[in-house]
């Protein structure tokens, strides 16, 4: 009963134009992690369709574009995921999607619902990914779902390594 | 003399008598080229690329590749340079530069013809390539017989977003048609791929998956799928890493065995032995490449 109550909402939403004035509310833990040697972890932020894993599109890439040997391009491919579904077909540095690396602790993210890939997204269901790689460290993905289309409660999920915890609201 | 050598003579021994124990053991080693990354991201990318001809993939442990026949061809099909070359004792290894965005073909694809007729009553022999085929075989030889083959050993290199330029066909040989790109393998999918022989598709083609690192295996872990009529088989690689591809197509003559490659170029240690004709008519075609499955 309660599905069949959402699908109806969900299918009236998607009737309707994709002018959505929404923002996304994110929050990435980067980790602090005691080792010998740290660097800060490349980050890319993305949005993924659910029902076949393709990407919707990408909010941020965090990445050392200030390398003098190699404008930090050479690593991004360690972001496998991302790099495989969106990132290979992009050119950097991105307007508006480009950034740099960040230090350990939360970080708070707001994307407009009125820029990049969130203008055109059509309302439904989707997850949130926010992939990290580290030099001399690892790599890993963290999936958080979410609706487009109207404000939602946060959810949150946690990596184990790489990414902390991650919270994703719709405005 | 090590046992495999040992064994090598005796079958040369046994060859007139056994004609097929030599072919087995003379095929057993495999050829490969091993780049040291397949996805590359970014306009300073290089790979290392070690070429080697070895049982166990993929540790270079008998021969080098030889390098006269690798070319580099570059996404927009132009040819690019093999850089750094060097040959060592067990393996070769050079270096290619991905200057441009998309995917390069690393690889040879030799064509090779053997022959025999018969020229002022004695049994003459050839081999090498069709070009000097055509300039040393006189044309409407008596007793002409020839062995072609057409023999690939390739890889696949691709910074930034994959392209399919390098593909095109030739309609020389098997080669390898790409429905999933070869450089978009991941573990645990299934990817599709199509052969072609001669431009035709290749049906009912047995294509062996050989896992690197089979030396931490007890099992080598090989594994085989066959293409249907249209040429296209699926292949699921079980985990990521390295994986050695390899297809074969042989219709009459081998060449090995009496009259076989070494037939009138004197055996080891002998004197010249007298030419000996080639059976009959034969043909072969190999493919042969290094293919890498990424983690999920």
């Amino acid at each position: 009963m309660k599905r069949s109550l959402s699908l109806l909402t969900f299918s009236a939403l998607a009737g309707a134009t994709p002018a959505v004035a929404a923002d996304l509310a994110v929050t990435v833990e980067v980790p602090r992690l005691t080792v010998a040697e740290y660097h800060k972890p490349y980050v890319s932020i993305w949005i993924e369709n659910p029902a076949d894993a393709t990407a919707a599109g990408t909010l941020a890439v965090w990445y050392d574009a200030g390398s003098k040997e190699d404008k930090g391009v050479k690593w991004l491919k360690d972001m496998r995921q991302w790099w495989r579904k969106a990132g290979r077909t992009m050119s950097f540095p991105a307007d508006g999607i480009s950034g740099a690396t960040r230090a350990p602790g939360p970080q708070k993210l707001v994307f407009s619902g009125a820029k990049g890939a969130l203008k055109d997204l059509k309302p439904g269901q989707y997850n949130l990914v926010v992939e990290a790689a580290r030099e001399v460290g690892g790599q890993e993905a963290v999936r958080v779902p979410f609706v487009w289309g109207k404000p939602g409660k946060p959810a949150t999920a946690k990596g184990a390594t790489e990414v902390g915890a991650v919270t994703v609201a719709v405005k | 003399m090590t046992f495999k050598t040992r064994l090598l003579a005796v079958a040369a021994g046994l060859a007139l008598a056994l004609p097929l124990v030599l072919p087995t053991a003379a095929s057993a080693h495999r050829g490969w080229l091993l780049p040291s990354a397949t996805v590359l991201s970014g306009e300073g990318a290089w790979v290392g690329v070690d070429a080697a001809i070895s049982n166990e993939l993929f540790y270079a442990d008998h021969n080098p590749m030889r390098l006269d026949a690798v070319t580099v061809t570059a996404p927009d099909g132009s040819a690019d340079k093999v850089q750094n070359p060097a040959v060592g004792k067990y393996r070769s290894t050079f270096d290619v530069q991905l200057s441009k965005p998309g995917t390069y073909k690393i690889g040879s694809a030799v064509s090779t013809v053997m022959a025999s007729w018969t020229q002022d009553g004695q049994v003459k022999r050839f081999r090498g390539s069709p070009e000097d085929f055509a300039r040393q075989v006189p044309a409407g030889a008596a007793d002409l017989k020839t062995i072609k083959s057409f023999n690939r050993n390739e890889t696949f290199v691709t910074r930034d977003a994959p392209t399919t330029t390098v593909f095109a066909p030739t309609g020389k040989g098997l080669e390898l048609v790409p429905v999933t790109h070869p450089n978009d393998l991941v573990a645990g999918e299934a990817a599709t791929f199509k052969f072609l022989l001669d431009g035709k598709p290749a049906a009912d083609l047995e294509v062996t998956f050989a896992p690197g690192n089979s030396r931490y295996r007890a099992t080598p872990g090989d594994f085989k799928v066959k293409t249907g009529a249209d040429g296209v088989f699926k292949v699921t690689f079980p985990e990521a890493g390295m994986y050695w591809m390899n297809a074969v197509v042989r219709t009459g003559e081998t060449g090995r065995g009496p009259g076989g490659p070494g037939g009138g170029m004197g055996g080891p240690g002998g004197a010249p032995a007298p030419a000996t004709p080639l059976a009959g008519d034969g043909m072969s075609a190999s493919y042969t490449a290094t293919l890498e499955a990424l983690r999920p």
